[in-house]
C-alpha cells in the first residue's frame, strides 16, 4: 500500500519457489544460474517499482472473449469469469496493481508466429488481457477456458489447460510470473512444469476453485483465484515497537 | 512483537514460457487492436531530463545460445536518483519519466531500451549506491524471474564505492554488472547477460 511502501519485504522462500535447475523441465538445463543467488538487503532500488492504478484501461481490456474479435463475434469455448484477490503475506490486499494474463484457446492453440501446433486459431481470440485491482485488491476477468496442448519435452508431455499471471505489486521485488490451473484436472499432476515447484501445498495455490455462486447464469462459469505477493515488514519505529 | 509474522505464502512463481510475448507485448506479437501500445515499450518523452542513453545487450544461455524467448523490465531512478512513480498512460497522467520499461530479446538475444543515465540513489546506509539500472529477466527454461542489475564502465569511483559491487568478492564477477560504454549520437552502454557458464551474471536474491 502506497502508506508503507518503506518497509522492507520479507525474505523470499526459495524452498518454497521452484528452484532455477529441473531436468524434468529440459528447457532449464542450460537457462539455470550455478553459482548461488547474491542476498542483498532491499534498497530504493528494489523497494519501489511502477505503479498503474491512474492508467487508464479500454473496457475490452478485461474481456477475452471480445477483445479480439474482428466483426462483433465472440471467442468460441467454454465461457468463464475468472477473479480473485491479490494480497501480501500479511494477508492484505494490494489494491491498485496491475495484473496481465495471457493463454492459449479452446483448442490449445497460442496466437504466437512460433506456435506450431495443429489445433486452428480462433478468429475471434486474441489471448491477452489486463486489469488493476481495485481498493479491496480483486482482480476479475471474462475469458473461454484454454485446451491442453503438446509440447516438445518428453515424448509425450501436454500441458495442462492453464493461464498465465503477471502481476507487479508496488515493489519491483515483488514481480512475479505464474500459472493459473484448473481444480479437477488430471493432468496437473503429470506436468513437469508444476513439478518444479517442490511443495504440494505450493501446486495447490496454483490452482483456481470452481466458484458456483459468481457464476453467470445461462453464460459463464467463474473460477477463483487468489494471488499473495511478498508482503513488507513494517518499518520499525522507537515509538511503536508493535510495528503497523 | 516487532514485525507481523507473515501469515500467507507467497504464489510459488512459474516460467513465463516461450509465448510471453502474447501477454507482455502483444502488438510486437502481431496482436494489434487490444492496446494501443506495449506496455513499458517507452520510457521518455521529448521533454524528459537528464542525459538520453540507450542501453542494450544479449542474453546468452549456458550453451552459448541467445535467448531470443526473454522478456526484459528494467527499473531505474530519473538523472536526479529519484524513482517516479505512475506509469499512466493519458497525456495528462503521463510523467517526463516513467522510469520503468519492458522489452522482449530478439532472434540473437538482444535488448535495447531508450532511456536517460540513472543519478545516484542513497543505499541503506545512506550514501548514495553508484548509478545503476534494476532487471528483472523472465523466459521460457526459467522457473522464477532473474534479478540483476546494469552498472556503468564510466562511473569508475562511484563504482568502487558501490555497497552492491563490493559484496561481490572476485573482480571477474563484479565486471558482469558493469555495461560497456560506446560513444554515439547518443551514448551507447552495452552489457551481456550469460544465464550460466564461465561468464554467468551474478544475480541476486533481494
Amino acid at each position: 500500500m502506497p502508506g508503507d511502501d518503506q518497509g522492507a519485504l520479507f525474505a523470499r522462500d526459495r524452498s518454497w519457489q521452484p528452484p532455477a535447475y529441473t531436468p524434468g523441465y529440459k528447457s532449464t538445463t542450460f537457462r539455470a544460474p550455478r553459482h548461488a543467488l547474491l542476498s542483498l538487503p532491499g534498497t530504493a532500488s528494489e523497494l519501489t517499482g511502477p505503479t498503474f492504478g491512474d492508467m487508464p484501461l479500454n473496457p475490452l481490456d478485461n474481456d477475452l472473449i471480445r477483445n479480439y474479435s474482428q466483426d462483433g463475434g465472440e471467442a468460441i469455448g467454454q465461457r468463464l469469469i475468472v477473479y480473485g484477490q491479490v494480497l501480501d503475506e500479511n494477508a492484505r490486499p494490494v489494491p491498485g496493481t496491475l495484473v496481465e494474463f495471457w493463454q492459449a484457446n479452446a483448442g490449445g492453440r497460442y496466437r504466437h508466429k512460433r506456435e506450431g501446433y495443429l489445433a486452428p486459431l480462433d478468429p475471434n481470440f486474441g489471448g491477452c488481457g489486463r486489469a488493476i485491482t481495485d481498493a479491496n485488491g480483486f482482480y476479475h476477468f471474462r475469458t473461454v477456458k484454454p485446451g491442453a496442448y503438446p509440447w516438445p519435452n518428453g515424448a509425450n508431455d501436454w500441458r495442462p489447460a492453464h493461464i498465465h499471471f503477471s502481476i507487479f505489486g508496488h515493489a519491483f521485488a515483488q514481480r512475479l510470473i505464474t500459472q493459473m490451473y484448473f481444480e479437477g484436472d488430471p493432468m496437473i499432476w503429470q506436468c513437469p512444469i508444476v513439478g518444479s515447484v517442490p511443495d504440494k501445498a505450493g501446486i495447490t495455490q496454483l490452482i483456481a476453485k470452481l466458484d458456483r455462486h459468481n457464476t453467470t447464469p445461462m453464460d459463464a462459469l467463474a473460477y477463483r483465484f487468489d494471488i499473495v505477493l511478498r508482503g513488507r515488514r513494517s518499518t520499525l519505529f522507537e515509538n511503536k515497537l508493535e510495528g503497523n | 512483537m516487532l514485525h507481523p509474522v507473515p501469515t500467507l505464502k507467497e504464489t510459488p512463481s512459474q516460467t513465463a514460457g516461450p509465448y510471453v510475448h502474447i501477454g507482455m507485448t502483444p502488438n510486437w506479437a502481431d496482436i494489434r487492436g487490444v492496446y494501443e501500445t506495449d506496455p513499458g515499450a517507452t520510457m521518455v518523452s521529448a521533454d524528459t531530463p537528464g542525459t538520453r542513453i540507450i542501453l542494450s545487450g544479449r542474453i546468452i544461455d549456458g550453451a552459448g545460445v541467445p535467448v531470443s524467448d526473454a522478456v526484459v523490465e528494467i527499473w531505474q531512478a530519473d538523472g536526479n536518483g529519484s524513482y517516479g512513480r505512475p506509469v499512466g498512460s493519458s497525456a495528462e497522467a503521463r510523467p517526463a519519466f516513467t522510469g520503468w520499461g519492458r522489452q522482449p530479446a530478439n532472434g540473437e538475444g538482444e535488448f535495447r531500451f531508450e532511456t536517460i543515465k540513472p543519478g545516484p540513489v542513497p543505499g541503506p546506509d545512506g550514501r548514495p549506491m553508484a548509478p545503476h539500472v534494476a532487471v528483472w529477466i523472465v523466459a521460457r527454461g526459467i522457473n522464477i524471474g532473474l534479478q540483476t542489475r546494469i552498472y556503468f564502465a564510466d562511473e569508475e569511483a562511484a563504482n568502487a564505492r558501490d555497497f552492491v559491487l563490493n559484496r561481490i568478492p572476485d573482480p571477474k564477477r563484479r565486471a558482469t554488472l558493469i555495461a560497456r560504454k560506446e560513444e554515439g549520437d547518443v551514448p551507447q552502454y552495452r552489457l551481456d547477460i550469460h544465464l550460466q557458464g564461465d561468464s554467468e551474471t551474478v544475480f541476486f536474491d533481494m
